[in-house]
Order: C-alpha cells, then sequence, then structure tokens
C-alpha cells in the first residue's frame, strides 16, 4: 500500500470538512424547524472513519449503510444539492423525497444506500458481494454497521453465510460506544467487536483508532486488499459520535457524565484535527489549500440550502404512489383490479 | 376519588407500574427501557424503583426479546417485553406467532405463555416507510393470541393490567401519537373496577344514523368526524372495539342495527385488513339490516414517504371519514 499522498490527503480533508459542514447544518436547520421529523443521525465525529475506509475502494467497489448516512453519501460525491434536498423531503432530493435523511443512494456511485432497520443491510450487503463472486468480479462491498447492530441476528446470519460463500464484504463495525443510550458493555457479551469474525472463520483486521484517518486507510487498504482475492474481512472503528444519537432523543446525550465524555473524545481525538496536524506536519508548504476548503465547504453546504429550500415537495398522487413497482403496466388489471400500483 | 388528565403514556407507565407492585413475577425486558427511562418514557424511573433484575435493558435482538419472553412465560414468569417500535416486531416474528401463540396449541395445554408484547405503534411525524406501521391486523391473523389497542388512557390503563393478569400472550399496541393525548384517570392505584375484560369493545359515542368501527388512532378520527357530521345533524355512533383479537362483534351487529350503515376506520393498510374483517362479517351477519354499501377509510395502499405534504395524503384523517359517510347517507 502506497503511503497517501499530498494531493490524496487534502482532499480527504476536503471531505471531512465538508461532512461537518453539512452535518452542523442540518443540525441547526433541524433545531429551526426547516428539516423536519423524528429521525436524523449526524456522523459529525465519525468523519475519519468513512473517509479512511473508503479511501481504499475504488470505483466499481460498493457500498452500503445504516441510517447514518450522510457522510457516506458526500464521501462518495453525491451532489450535496440533492442530499440537502433530500433531508427537507423535496422533489430534487435525491430519493425525491421520499426516503429522507436514512434512506440516501446513489446507484450512479454504487452507492446501495442507507437503511433504517438495525441490521437489515447487512444481509443485502452479502447479496450485493455475492452478485461479484457470482459474476467473477473482484469487486468488494464496504459495509458499515454499528456496534449495537452487531447483537442482532441479522449480524450474525450475514457474516456467516459470507464467510461460507468467501464473499468479498469488508465488514466494518463503526464502535462509536454506543447503540442509542446503551455502551457496548451492556449490550454485547465480547466487547472487542472486531472478534466476532472468529465465532465465523472470517478475517478480522482488528481495531482501529478511527478518529485517525490515516490509520484507517492503512488497514482498510490491506482489508480490502485480502477481501478482493479472498473473502470477508473485519475491521473495528472506534470512533465516536458528536451529536448524540439522533435528534428524537436527546435526554441521555444530556446527561453530564456524557458531555465530559464527549468533551474529552473533542478536545483529544478531533478527526479533523488530527488529519489537519499530520498534513501540516508532514507538507508544511501547502499554503492556504485548507482554509481554501474550509471556505469551500461552507459554500458548497450554503448553497445546497438554497437550493434544497427553492425546491418544490412532491405533490399529488402520482408523486405518492409512483414506483411502488417495476413496470406496474405490465400487470394483468381488470377496471377492478386493485393493488397493482400506478404507471 | 379525584381524577386527573393524564397522557395515555402516563397511563400505561401506572398500569404497569402497579402490576410489577403486585405480582413479583412481572418485569418487563426491551431496548432501552432501563437507563435511558425507555424510548417513550413508558418505563421512566422504574430501573430506579424496581432495579437491573425486573427492568432489563436487551440489546438490540429482537428475534430473542420475542422468544426469551416466551420462554421466560412459559417457566413461570410474566414478561412485558416492549418492541421499541411495532415494525422491530417484524424481526419478531416467528417467535411471536410460532411460539408465543402456539406453544398451548401444539402442546395440547401442557404450557402457558403468559406474556404482553407492547409496542409502540403508527405512521407519521416523517418517520419514513420501514418506521410507519400500524401492523395489528398481521398479528390479529393468528389464533392463539390476543391483540389490545387503546385508544385513550383510562382504556390503556385497564387493558394492560388484564392483558398481564392474562394466563395468554397478548400483542398490546400503543398508538405513539395517543402517547401525549390527555384522558381521564382516577388518581388512586390499583383500580380493579377499570379492568378492561380481553374482548370488549366500547361505544364512545352513540348516534342513530351511522356506525363507525375503529381502534386505537382510528378512534380519534371516528370521533372528530361524528363531531363534524353532527354539526350537518348526522348522529354517528362510534364503536372503539379496543381488542382486534378477540372481537366484540355483537357490539358492532347491536350498533349497526339501529344505523344500517357502517364506516370501518383503520391507520393501517387497506389490503386484508381490520376494515375488510369487519366487512365481511357484517354483511355474513347483518345483510337483512343493510341499506347502504360498507365504507372503509385506511390508508393509501402505498409504503409511508418521508415528505410530508404525500405523507399526510396518505394517512387516513377525519375529513376521510366524514367523505365516506356522506357517500352513503
Ligand atoms: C431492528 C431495529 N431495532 C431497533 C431500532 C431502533 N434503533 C435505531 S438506531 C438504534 C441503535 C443502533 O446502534 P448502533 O448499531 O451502534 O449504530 P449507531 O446509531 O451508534 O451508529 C436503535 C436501537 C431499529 N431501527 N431497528
Ligand atoms: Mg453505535
Amino acid at each position: 500500500m502506497p503511503s497517501p499522498t499530498k494531493d490524496m490527503l487534502l482532499d480527504w480533508y476536503r471531505q471531512m470538512v465538508l461532512i461537518r459542514e453539512f452535518e452542523e447544518t442540518c443540525h441547526q436547520l433541524y433545531q429551526q424547524k426547516r428539516i423536519t421529523g423524528v429521525y436524523l443521525h449526524l456522523y459529525s465525529g465519525h468523519e475519519a472513519s468513512g473517509v479512511g475506509s473508503m479511501a481504499a475502494l475504488r470505483k466499481s467497489d460498493h457500498v452500503i449503510t445504516a441510517y447514518r448516512d450522510h457522510g457516506i453519501a458526500l464521501i462518495l460525491g453525491m451532489d450535496a444539492n440533492a442530499v440537502m434536498a433530500e433531508m427537507m423531503g423535496k422533489k430534487t432530493g435525491s430519493s425525491g423525497g421520499k426516503g429522507g435523511s436514512m434512506h440516501l443512494a446513489s446507484a450512479a456511485h454504487n452507492f446501495w444506500g442507507g437503511y433504517a432497520i438495525v441490521g437489515g443491510h447487512l444481509p443485502l450487503a452479502a447479496g450485493i458481494a455475492l452478485e461479484a463472486r457470482y459474476r467473477g468480479k473482484d469487486d468488494v462491498t464496504m459495509t458499515y454497521v454499528g456496534d449495537g447492530a452487531t447483537n442482532n441476528g441479522y449480524f450474525h446470519e450475514s457474516l456467516n453465510m459470507s464467510a461460507i460463500w468467501d464473499l468479498p464484504v469488508i465488514w466494518i463495525i463503526e464502535n462509536n460506544g454506543y447503540g442509542m443510550g446503551t455502551e457496548v458493555s451492556r449490550a454485547s457479551g465480547q466487547t472487542e467487536l472486531h472478534r466476532k469474525a472468529k465465532a465465523y472463520g472470517i478475517k478480522s483486521f482488528g481495531r482501529v483508532d478511527a478518529q485517525d484517518a490515516l490509520a484507517v486507510y492503512k488497514v482498510a487498504s490491506k482489508a480490502v486488499e485480502y477481501a478482493r482475492d479472498n473473502g470477508p474481512a473485519v475491521i473495528e472503528h472506534v470512533t465516536y459520535r458528536y451529536r448524540g444519537h439522533g435528534v428524537s432523543d436527546k435526554q441521555y446525550d444530556a446527561r453530564d457524565d456524557m458531555s465530559a465524555e464527549l468533551r474529552q473524545w473533542m478536545d483529544e481525538r478531533e478527526p479533523i484535527k488530527i488529519l489537519r496536524d499530520h498534513i501540516l506536519g508532514k507538507h508544511g508548504d501547502i499554503g492556504d489549500a485548507l482554509a481554501e476548503h474550509d471556505e469551500a465547504a461552507k459554500k458548497i453546504v450554503a448553497q445546497a440550502v438554497e437550493f434544497a429550500e427553492a425546491s418544490d415537495l412532491p405533490r399529488g398522487r402520482d408523486d405518492l404512489l409512483g414506483n411502488t413497482y417495476v413496470g406496474s403496466q405490465r400487470v394483468y388489471k381488470t377496471p377492478a383490479s386493485i393493488g397493482a400500483g400506478i404507471d | 376519588m379525584a381524577v386527573r388528565n393524564v397522557a395515555m403514556r402516563e397511563a400505561i407507565r401506572r398500569a404497569l407500574r402497579e402490576e410489577m407492585l403486585r405480582d413479583e413475577s412481572v418485569f418487563v425486558m426491551g431496548e432501552e427501557v432501563a437507563y435511558w427511562q425507555g424510548t417513550h418514557r413508558v418505563t421512566r424511573g422504574f430501573l430506579e424503583e424496581f432495579g437491573e433484575r425486573r427492568v432489563r435493558d436487551t440489546p438490540i435482538s429482537e428475534m430473542a426479546i420475542g422468544g426469551v419472553a416466551v420462554g421466560a412465560a412459559m417457566a413461570g414468569l410474566r414478561p412485558v417485553a416492549e418492541f421499541m417500535t411495532i415494525n422491530f416486531a417484524f424481526l419478531a416474528l416467528d417467535a411471536i406467532v410460532n411460539h408465543a401463540a402456539k406453544v398451548r396449541y401444539f402442546f395440547d395445554g401442557m404450557f402457558k405463555a403468559p406474556l404482553v408484547y407492547r409496542a409502540a405503534s403508527g405512521w407519521g411525524n416523517q418517520a419514513t416507510a420501514s418506521h410507519s406501521h400500524a401492523p395489528e391486523p398481521i398479528f390479529a391473523h393468528f389464533p392463539g393470541i390476543y391483540v389490545g389497542c387503546p385508544s385513550n388512557a383510562m382504556d390503556a390503563y385497564g387493558m394492560l393490567k388484564t392483558a398481564i393478569r392474562d394466563d395468554n400472550p397478548v400483542l398490546f399496541s400503543e398508538s405513539i401519537a395517543l402517547y401525549p393525548k390527555p384522558g381521564p384517570l382516577p388518581d388512586d392505584d390499583d383500580q380493579d373496577d377499570l379492568l378492561v375484560p380481553i374482548g370488549k369493545g366500547d361505544i364512545k359515542r352513540e348516534g342513530n344514523d351511522v356506525t363507525l368501527v375503529a381502534y386505537s388512532r382510528g378512534v380519534d378520527w371516528a370521533l372528530q368526524a361524528a363531531r363534524a357530521l353532527a354539526r350537518d345533524g348526522v348522529e354517528a355512533e362510534v364503536v372503539d372495539l379496543r381488542w382486534l383479537r378477540p372481537l366484540d362483534m355483537a357490539l358492532v351487529y347491536d350498533s349497526f342495527k339501529k344505523t344500517n350503515r357502517c364506516v370501518i376506520v383503520e391507520e393501517s393498510l387497506p389490503m386484508y385488513s381490520f376494515g375488510s374483517e369487519i366487512a365481511a362479517l357484517l354483511q355474513e351477519n347483518m345483510f337483512d339490516y343493510m341499506d347502504a354499501p360498507i365504507r372503509r377509510v385506511a390508508a393509501e395502499d402505498v409504503p409511508l414517504p418521508y415528505s410530508k405534504e404525500i405523507e399526510l395524503l396518505a394517512l387516513p384523517n377525519a375529513q376521510k371519514v366524514v367523505d365516506a359517510v356522506k357517500e352513503i347517507l
């Protein structure tokens, strides 16, 4: 694995500040009721986990995640306008306003989506990887899964199946310490989550400090290389959520011990600062490049908000009913037939 | 005795707490029920009062929540297992359908499973397709389990107590939209006279012109519609079935004999639904009393979208009930 070039590092920085700006803006917009609903799970604090690991992928690889999906979408290069419009349920949103925050996806980017049922996307990941194996391609499926989700039946069944069929999935366990209000030690018998790989005969690449994009990238590169030729791999990313579980429940996160813990992570393990320090230490000669990225992120997000707010909401029955089925015009319908969707 | 308005969530909390005080074999388990104080605050304060033995946080392991409750109940405990939302009970469907509902039957009475599954249910607030279901009829499809769906604080209190004390498994569905809704409840603990027998419905409003049959949140829409209709001189009778299994059809028949017209109101999807069932039973048993087609008001036949306007378009509401009534008057 070649060590990342200056340009790569700068690009990671660009991605990370864009995510942070996007997420913190979403947070404000929600406070101001310009984004509505009950679910909005932010990736602030997780940036290096996604950025460092997806840097190990090539274009033809696949990505899938849960509902904490905004950062993943932006890393892949999805248009910030369309992502913000989706937050606001607009027609111009990446899912036409039907999916919202938890259901971003982009077929063009091999991004198979964010999913709202804990663990539900894990067998889908195995299925996507199965297609690659089936057709003799060596593309991998990068799959993000929360610490809490590793205790769900979906996790066990999917990992086991990926093992027996040698499916090229990189199972990235994003261990941010909690599933909602439950710390890992109260939810999982095995608290070193990467060790769960062993139960299925899957190769584990261990536990990584996922506030450090470089460390993440190094391990992910090895795991990707391994998965292409061999089969599934597990990595555990140790990270932290800066904005709690999501907007729908703040009570727990407001506790004093939680804020102290959060402050410590922000002070000592801030992913953007860690990358920034690394870049400056290694490439002191980069001039204003970092500041330019900071500025660009603000602009992109401000524009995205403007775009989203100016966009129309989906309205009327056609917008409501469309895409329930593929090609429902081919279904045999009598005048009285119901349940086939609309054309 | 003082009667106070309390939110439905508070009435459920009181019923559950009192049953735990009354019977030490009753315990609660589920995601975030203990330290987080319950996702919907129904188990607020329970951990402090009853401790970890009886207030058990689980991992995000619905299949096990569903099945552990069955085993514990068979062995002699009285689990009240919470699904954070009813959508997640789909992951436990096998444990519910094949074991909770059947261990009594397939061992020919050797065992019983006195458990309650509590689940927060319903559509709305842009929760998006996979978190937007009111699928009570799915559970009510299966013999061997009862299904309770309260529409207000007092009923919720009495129904949950009955459910916990009953020796059969009960799926107890709590409408998220109704949780904050205040309703009268006596102050004193242990109101045994408020117990609602399993399968007993209730007339929530009397009227002679049309019967509105509903449960849970549908009762709210039906009552709103009834008030609107009254302004036009139409008196609707609102039948709150409260339990989807068993069904108090005598109450519906008696009302229908008087009104000869019926609109069925439900939050869930229209195909193979509560409405289908009630309509079928009415035409089978009340054909001679029928003066108009039976109408059903349900959600649109579509997964629920995120975006607010089309979400509302898909949902039932009081106006849709009023419109349906006017079609058959
Ligand atoms: C099957 C299922 N059960 C419960 C939930 C409610 N829920 C949503 S997110 C979540 C916590 C998940 O924690 P984790 O896997 O650690 O991911 P994180 O949110 O920390 O990224 C829970 C319990 C759900 N969406 N799906
Ligand atoms: Mg987590």
